[in-house]
C-alpha cells in the first residue's frame, strides 16, 4: 500500500502490469485451439476405425504426434488462463482463492504433462498390445 | 482520513447507495431494472462451456490418450464406456460445448475490436452462435452415425 495519500492508495491497489499479457495469451491459445481441435475432429471423422491398433499407429506418425502435443499445450494453457479468471471472479475468500489457484496450476501443468507423456510413449515406445 | 472525498464516500455508504444522501436524486445504473437477453445468455454460456471443457473435456481427452498408451485392454475399457449410451450423451454434450465455446469465442474476438455492440446486432450474433454450434454438432454426429452404419 502507499503512504496514505490518494495517489498512494491507487498505486497500492492498481495494475500488476500482467493483465495485457494474460489477455493476449488467452486469445493466442484460443486460435491455437481452433486450428488444432478442428484438426483432431476431422482426423477422428476420417480415421477408418478408432480401434487401439488404428489409433496408436496413427498417433505414432510425426505429423500426428507433434500437432497432438501442441494441442495439449494449447488446451491446458488456455484452460489455465480461463479458469483463473473464473476463480478470481467467484472465489472471494483470499485464502481459498490462493488455494484454488495453486490447485488450478497443478491441474493444468499435471494434466498437460500426462497428455504429453502418453503421446510420447505411443510415438517412441509404442503402446503394449 | 480527513480527505473530503473519503469522508463523503464513508457518509454516503452509511446512508445507503445514494451518493449525496438526497433520496430524490435519481440512481444510475438501474441495477434492478433489466430483462434477460440473448447477449447475457451468450456470456454466461461461454463461461459454463469453457469451464466444462476445461474440466470434463480435458480430463476425458487426456484419459483417452493415457488409455491408448497403457495398452489394448485399458483402451478397450475406455472405449467401452465412451460408446455406451451415457458415454455417447457426454460425447455429444462435449461436442456442443466445444462448438458453442468456439463460436462464442469468435464472437468475443469481434467484440474485442469494439464492433457489434449495438443492441440488435449484439443479440443477433448471440443467437447465431447458438445456431452455428447446434448445426455443427448435428453435422459431426450425423457423419459419425452415417459412418457407423
Amino acid at each position: 500500500m502507499g503512504s496514505g495519500t490518494r495517489i498512494g492508495r491507487v498505486r497500492g491497489l492498481g495494475s500488476a502490469k500482467h493483465g495485457a499479457q494474460h489477455w493476449l495469451q488467452q486469445r493466442l491459445t484460443a486460435v491455437g485451439n481452433i486450428v488444432l481441435i478442428l484438426w483432431l475432429i476431422f482426423s477422428f471423422l476420417s480415421l477408418p476405425a478408432l480401434s487401439h491398433g488404428a489409433v496408436t499407429t496413427w498417433l505414432s506418425a510425426p505429423l500426428v504426434a507433434v500437432p497432438m502435443m501442441l494441442m495439449i499445450v494449447s488446451i491446458f494453457w488456455h484452460l489455465k488462463l480461463g479458469m483463473q479468471v473464473m476463480l478470481e471472479d467467484y472465489v472471494h475468500d483470499e485464502g481459498l482463492k490462493l488455494l484454488s489457484l495453486v490447485a488450478l496450476n497443478f491441474y493444468a501443468i499435471g494434466g498437460a504433462a500426462l497428455g504429453l507423456f502418453a503421446i510420447a510413449k505411443i510415438a517412441f515406445a509404442g503402446a503394449p498390445a | 482520513m480527513d480527505d473530503p472525498i473519503v469522508l463523503t464516500a464513508q457518509k454516503s455508504h452509511k446512508l445507503g447507495n445514494n451518493m449525496t444522501g438526497n433520496p430524490k436524486r435519481p440512481l444510475s445504473p438501474h441495477l434492478s431494472v433489466w430483462k434477460w437477453g440473448p447477449a447475457m445468455t451468450a456470456s454466461i454460456v461461454h463461461r459454463v462451456t469453457g469451464n466444462g471443457l476445461a474440466t470434463v473435456g480435458a480430463m476425458l481427452l487426456v484419459g483417452w490418450l493415457v488409455a491408448a498408451a497403457s495398452g489394448q485392454e485399458s483402451y478397450d475399457w475406455y472405449m467401452g464406456w465412451a460408446t455406451w449410451w451415457p458415454g455417447k450423451v457426454v460425447a455429444v454434450g462435449i461436442t456442443w460445448f466445444f462448438f458453442q465455446h468456439l463460436f462464442g469465442g469468435i464472437r468475443h474476438f469481434v467484440l474485442d475490436t469494439g464492433a457489434g455492440y449495438e443492441l440488435k446486432t449484439n443479440n443477433f450474433w448471440a443467437k447465431m452462435v447458438w445456431a452455428a454450434s447446434i448445426g455443427c454438432t448435428i453435422l459431426v454426429w450425423l457423419i459419425i452415425f452415417w459412418k457407423a452404419l
